[in-house]
């Protein structure tokens, strides 16, 4: 659970799979893999998207930019036949909460004559342990009812890691998902281009709801979902780029600033641990104790004193905090050097919160006689993490009352 | 007995020259661990702390007779260790590193799965049979000799689990960490089956987490295979669901991958999943009497 290089533990489940990317991005990297999408621009405000529709000329589409599903019914996208539509349509979408995600910005493209919708993914299939391939002529609808009720309409094939895609395996998924004739060439270029895409930028995830074709018969990708390996983000410094403004959580942007691995959640006693498994327990322990976690808070396998202090500013600066508590098991980690972070933070950032310490692990006695002698009096030591979580939901309750 | 290492381990360490691969191989042969090598290319002919470096690990498994690898190369270079490792004929693989890419590892994966070797890990604290060799990260302080077999995906939940069966006087026969990416060498399956054939286990604590399937595909392997008894226990309860991006990955794991569609899949086939830590240990206690 170490990286040599940086000593910090991490959960890839829980930060998510990787990093997923917007419409308007997933589609500059189809485009860039040869994969046919229609042309468009991004645009923040509705006289950008103005000038957008202007640049792109006759009727557009102008779509939220989200990472939910389902916009479409929530009002997320509209058609604009005109220059002035176009700017209306952005002005009604742009600030819209959608499923909880405001929209920031809008993507406008030039407007497609559908003829026809299918389905297309690729998915890192962790438990088969190969990438998978689906494809339905089903398109543009629901993809998991379409699944469950006529589960014969979505054509799947697992690929081997080390021989890859063929042409014969993009004919095959095209004649199981009853793809058009007139249409069988344009989808097995796009399915080939998608695995290439796919491989190259070690995407965990490439979907294509709906792959239209035209009226005039071109295959074209009006939608792009893609999530990129976390890990394999070093080799991608372009893609990474795109990661600065994903979230506008205070708290959450400072931990990526400050790199502590920190989720925002719902209630009001902060949680600092080492471990991403030791810190999924402790919030669950708190429940159980009848409180609720403020946070998940991953301080690293090797945390260091700095470490605290950086992960406590991120943990203070919730209003929503009203009490703290810090389970340590110190394997590298060494508990004298998290008490010591937690003084320095106390001192720096002179906070009176209650604050519930339990450590165990490499040199917990002198951690605990640190806090002993030193501490002030808010910082409480309590010898086991049940004991810990019940006391630091007791002090969160006559904190809040 | 116990499983994967132990004192007929013959331990070459990847990577020994870097400031943690010096660290824990020091660390793994003061507890008792036979560290017979290390490899760092360019510091052939060194030593650190009495053992020999090798500029290639195939040198490194000819003159030594090293048996089993720990990788603790950065991820960048940790694919190509892994390769070499493989290559070197090594009978044991355990990769600490975290943060190689999985694209990387689903094709090492499918490498390894051609030949006969096992790989542990990677982005796992390793193993120890406490007692007889310790491989990998974890404070050995926490584990004793017992009967208890442990295998985990997290690494601090494995010394917090272990530190409550020790006290109640309980030890372990191996602690076995799995580790937590997408695509790891051992499964939940893997590990507690060699469990199951070990006569000095007489009991497989389990200890899973939020993601994929692998618990829920173990719970339905143990009820069909295993007769060792088995406790376990799921972090990640209070985890918020994931956001779902597309629909693809609903399509195709039929499981949730939430902690409680894990412990109703344990609960299922007869599996006991304890709700904290120090519960795990009290079902330990009682079902070994």
């Amino acid at each position: 659970m170490v990286d040599p290089n940086q000593g910090h533990i991490r959960s890839s489940e829980w930060e998510g799979k990787g990093l997923d990317l917007f419409e308007y991005q997933g589609k500059e990297l189809f485009a860039r893999h040869g994969i046919p999408v229609p042309s468009g621009e991004a645009a923040e405000t509705p006289a950008e998207a103005k000038a957008a529709a202007e640049r792109i000329g006759g009727p557009v589409a102008v779509k939220a930019q989200v990472q939910v599903g389902g916009r479409g019914k929530a009002g997320g996208i509209k058609v604009a036949n005109t220059v002035a539509e176009a700017e209306a349509a952005a002005e009604q979408i742009l600030g819209m909460d959608i499923k909880g995600h405001t929209v920031h910005r809008v993507w406008i493209e030039a407007a497609s004559e559908i003829e026809k919708e299918y389905y297309a993914s690729i998915t890192f299939d962790r438990s088969n342990k190969k990438p998978l391939v689906m494809l339905s002529a089903m398109g543009g609808v629901d993809i998991e009812a379409v699944a469950e009720e006529h589960p014969e309409k979505l054509a799947r094939l697992h690929v081997d890691p080390l021989s890859g895609f063929h042409p014969h395996h993009a004919r095959r998924l095209c004649y199981e998902a009853g793809i058009d004739d007139a249409a069988m060439r344009g989808v097995q270029d796009i399915l080939l281009k998608l695995y290439k895409g796919f491989i190259e930028l070690d995407a965990m995830l490439f979907e294509v709801n709906p792959l239209i074709v035209t009226k005039s018969g071109d295959v074209i990708a009006l939608d792009a979902k893609v999530t990129i390996d976390n890990n394999a983000l070093y080799r991608h410094p372009d893609i990474l780029a795109l990661q600065e403004a994903s979230t506008s959580d205070p708290q959450e942007r400072m931990a990526q600033e400050k790199g502590v691995t920190y989720v925002k959640l719902d209630g009001d006693v902060g949680i600092l641990g080492n471990g991403a498994g030791l810190v999924m327990s402790t919030l669950d322990v708190v429940a159980l104790a009848g409180g609720r976690p403020a946070n998940f808070l991953d301080a690293g396998g090797g945390s260091k004193a700095d470490e605290v202090v950086a992960a406590l500013e991120v943990l203070l600066s919730d209003p929503k905090v009203k009490s703290l508590l810090i389970n340590i098991f110190g394997g590298i980690t060494r508990c004298d050097e998290v008490a010591e972070g937690l003084l320095t933070a106390i001192d720096q950032l002179g906070s009176t919160l209650p604050i519930v310490v339990r450590l165990d692990g490499t040199n917990e006695e002198e951690g605990r006689a640190i806090i002993k002698e030193r501490a002030p009096k808010n910082v409480v030591v309590e010898p086991t993490m049940l004991s810990a979580a019940k006391r630091a939901v007791e002090l969160a309750k006559e904190a809040a009352a | 007995m116990s499983i994967l290492v132990d004192q007929n381990t013959r331990l070459v360490v990847q990577g020994i020259t870097g400031r943690e691969g010096a660290f824990h191989a020091t660390r793994n042969k003061h507890y008792g661990t036979n560290v017979v090598a290390g490899v760092t290319p360019g510091k052939g002919g060194q030593d650190v702390e009495g053992i020999p470096v090798f500029n290639t690990l195939h040198d490194a498994v000819q003159q030594t007779g090293a048996n089993t690898a720990m990788v603790f190369v950065p991820p960048r270079f940790a694919t190509d260790a892994l390769y070499e490792a493989i290559e070197s004929g090594v009978e044991l693989i355990i990769c600490i590193t975290e943060g190689i890419p999985a694209h990387d590892m689903l094709q090492v994966y499918t490498n390894l799965k051609r030949g006969n070797q096992r790989l542990v890990g990677p982005n796992c604290p390793g193993i120890i049979s406490p007692g007889k060799a310790s491989v990998g990260i974890m404070p050995t302080q926490v584990f004793t000799p017992g009967r208890v077999g442990l295998v985990s995906r997290s690494g601090t939940l494995t010394y917090q689990i272990s530190k409550e069966l020790a006290l109640l006087g309980i030890g372990q026969s191996t602690v076995v960490g799995i580790g937590g990416d997408p695509i790891v060498g051992s499964s939940f399956i893997d590990i507690v089956s060699e469990f199951d054939k070990d006569p000095d286990t007489d009991l497989i604590v389990m200890v899973g987490e939020i993601g994929g399937d692998e618990e829920e595909k173990a719970a339905q392997f143990i009820s069909e295979n295993v007769t060792t008894p088995v406790v376990s226990y799921i972090a990640g309860f209070q985890a918020p669901p994931g956001k779902q991006m597309g629909h693809a990955g609903a399509i195709i794991t039929g499981s949730s991958g939430t902690a409680q569609g894990k412990k109703e899949a344990l609960e299922a086939k007869g599996i006991r999943v304890g709700t904290n830590p120090t519960e795990v240990a009290q079902f330990v206690k009682e079902h070994l009497g």
